[in-house]
């Protein structure tokens, strides 16, 4: 049984479709990004499945549980927002505090000055206590309960926002770009914390994020949303070495992919602007395509020839392991960005013409609808059809 | 040696020109500056620092307006005023004025400012028309309250009557008059408070409500306890110092109303201070009056200062 489905969830706002028929199934204890521009739902996604937003159509089900329509506090979640949302005038143990006394305490317990002496409320509140500082002190922040929000760096209330949301012991944790707010350093460290909490609760952890390093090192599967649609759903490595769409391959990798538009000679050989590539499509000759070519699927060539692409350098950036190199290919609108290792490429100069060749099993053809398309195993030989 | 001294001469040359051309520079720029702050500087002492510095002296003298003797009397006009029995009532009657309005205003504006912001129709028309009284002329708009208010013919004591309530001589009764005031003056800056708190409803970060709802404080009361009543803590701070120091400064409705009437009823420090410097001219005790009334004011706006300095106690 899974944590988390999500059936044909479509939301609009007035004439604006911001999802359109997402799936989604999520397993128990996974860790999930949903992972896309700004605007492509992927925060009004989370934002229904917390429920707080509803959607038009589909259901949500939560440890196989249908949730529509039960508000946010009954459906065992728990959420850190990009800003943290804590409570300004609380202190960190107040705020940390909060979730429990809203579940622990009945409304009259809860009132300032009455609720004390009423029966049962100090041992409720010493309970309480003694998980916000257990729970303080997992995260490392037990000394800055007493302190408020204000007081704090951005990541010890990144960390709060986080020990909120854990004091409920949720069944699914639901994250909306945590990290943005920080500055880079901080990111990378808290990106690890995150990755170290999952690995420790144990729980699912639903992570919304733009950031695509961020997808790739947390999740267990990426959801590449893309205009209101998840494009595609897969583990990190895959979701960059067999991009199911174009828009996916573009969005994915940086510095982003090459695209060239070719064309079909024969079967196993496409055409480019004079170059001639070896690529076995399964497609009639003639026929249009687009092929996407990572900057590291290119390597230097000693001469031109069959298989082999040359343009002029016009950038070459040395990034010490790596040289990023930006070529002028003919047929190709944009330069073409190479990614070759240092220590294997010779010194390269802004005018110099280069000749790359292509490791065909690297490269990714689509469709003009921008569909993948599936290259054979079998690669014919460059020497062979040179001969 | 001598070629090298060469240059070395020319250089303490130059640096020594430099320095008493810098100098020279610090002058011109100190005398501009002054030359540029000076006309300020005379306007501020001509309009504030000496008319102050004038009232300071006048309320240690008898002094009365047109009169040629002036005589030093000391802190005598502050003793007298201690004494006052008139006096008295009126800062009585100006605390407990003040008492009334600012929670009054205070806790009805917010009311409003809540109301209107949940509404989803008509926001704009109910905001013009509670902001209506604040922009108006209180002394055009008190004649309008007079006419509702008269004894016989006045709307508020007809429509008692025809309900079979009792009425009453509104604003010439002791018991009533104070608290007729002071519902004037909430209905006056009620306006202003609901701006106010408007204006800061609408700053709360939506998170901390989405936030709210998923730690389980999601009811009316809840919501308005964990989330918006603190978080317009710094609001109302300020809406209380300046409803305060407008409900110390209130004058227009006690003189076109009842002029301090029946009695000593609804005086108030400003009417007093206005009735003893130009009703009977007795200039040194007006005076003094004003130093007792400026002491409030001052304090009042230190305070405000204050606290929009912090820019809000949260950070």
């Amino acid at each position: 049984m899974g944590a988390l489905g999500i059936r044909e969830i479509s939301k609009n706002y007035g004439a604006v479709s911001v999802l359109r028929d997402i799936c989604l199934d999520v397993a128990a204890g996974e860790f999930l990004t949903l992972l896309g521009p700004s605007g492509c739902g992927k925060s009004t996604l989370l934002r229904i499945i917390a429920g707080l937003e509803r959607q038009d159509a589909g259901t949500v089900s939560l440890g196989g549980r249908v949730v529509d329509g039960l508000r946010p506090k009954a459906r065992d979640v728990a959420m850190v927002f990009q800003s943290y949302a804590l409570y300004p005038h609380m202190t960190v143990a107040q705020n940390m505090a909060l979730p429990l006394k809203m579940r622990r305490l009945s409304p009259w317990q809860r009132l300032p000055l009455v609720g004390r002496v009423l029966p049962g409320t100090s041992a409720a509140v010493a309970g309480i206590d003694a998980e916000v500082v257990r729970i303080a002190s997992a995260l490392g922040i037990d000394h800055l309960l007493a302190r408020k929000p204000g007081q704090l760096s951005g990541g010890q209330r990144q960390r709060v926002a986080v020990g909120r949301a854990m004091v409920r012991h949720p069944a699914v944790f639901l994250m909306d770009e945590p990290l943005s707010n920080l500055d880079a350093k901080l990111r990378v460290q808290m990106r690890s914390e995150i990755k170290e909490l999952h690995r420790r609760l144990g729980v699912t952890f639903i992570y919304v994020t733009h950031d695509q390093a961020e997808a790739m090192t947390l999740s267990d599967r990426v959801a590449v949303m893309l205009d209101g649609e998840v494009l595609q759903v897969a583990p990190p490595r895959q979701i960059y070495d067999d991009p199911a769409d174009r828009r996916v391959a573009e969005f994915v990798g940086s510095p982003k992919i090459n695209m060239l538009d070719v064309r079909v000679r024969e079967r196993g050989v496409l055409d480019l602007a004079g170059s001639t590539l070896f690529v076995d499509v399964d497609c009639a000759a003639g026929t249009a395509l687009v092929l996407g070519i990572r900057p590291e699927a290119l390597q230097l060539a000693e001469r031109a020839g069959p298989g082999t692409l040359s343009g002029v350098v016009r950038l070459s950036e040395h990034l010490g392991s790596d040289i990023f190199i930006h070529l002028d290919v003919p047929g190709s609108s944009e330069p073409l960005v190479a990614r070759l290792p240092a220590e294997r490429a010779p010194h390269v100069e802004t005018g110099q013409l280069v000749h790359l060749g292509l490791r065909a099993e690297r490269a990714l053809p689509f469709a003009q609808d921008g569909r993948r398309l599936r290259t054979q195993a079998t690669v014919m030989p460059l020497r062979e059809y040179a001969r | 040696m001598t070629v090298s001294a060469e240059p070395l001469r020319a250089e303490r040359l130059i640096a020594g020109a430099t320095v008493s051309s810098r100098r020279r520079a610090r002058l011109a720029d100190a005398i501009a500056a002054y030359a540029l702050a000076g006309p300020a500087f005379v306007l501020l002492l001509c309009l504030f620092i000496l008319p102050t510095f004038a009232v300071f002296v006048i309320a240690a003298t008898d002094w009365q307006f047109g009169a040629s003797t002036i005589n030093f009397v000391g802190a005598r006009n502050f003793a007298e005023l201690l004494a006052d029995r008139a006096f008295r009532i009126s800062f009585a009657n100006t605390v407990l004025y003040v008492l009334i309005v600012v929670p009054g205003t205070v806790g009805l504006g917010l009311v409003l400012a809540l109301l209107i912001e949940a509404g989803r129709s008509l926001r704009a028309f109910y905001r013009a028309i509670h902001f209506l009284p604040f922009m108006a002329t209180l002394a055009a708009m008190a004649i309008a309250w007079e006419a509702l208010l008269h004894p016989t013919i006045g709307l508020l004591n007809q429509a008692l009557a025809t309900l079979g309530l009792p009425t009453a001589n509104w604003l010439r009764d002791e018991a009533t008059v104070l608290p007729v005031l002071a519902a004037i003056g909430i209905w006056q800056n009620l306006g202003f408070a609901m701006v106010l708190y408007l204006a800061g409803l609408k700053s709360i970060p939506q998170d901390l409500y989405d936030a709210a709802d998923i730690d389980g404080a999601d009811s009316w009361l809840d919501r308005l306890r964990a989330v918006t009543l603190p978080m317009l803590g710094p609001v109302s701070m300020f809406v209380v110092i300046v409803v305060a120091l407008k409900a110390f400064q209130t004058f227009d409705t006690v003189k076109i109303l009842t002029q301090g009437g029946p009695g000593h009823a609804s005086d108030v420090l400003l009417y007093t201070l206005y009735r003893e410097s130009f009703e009977y001219l007795r200039t040194g005790f007006g005076a003094a009056v004003t130093i007792v009334f400026l002491v409030i004011v001052v304090t009042l706006t230190l305070i405000q200062a204050r606290v929009m300095e912090r820019r809000g106690p949260y950070a």
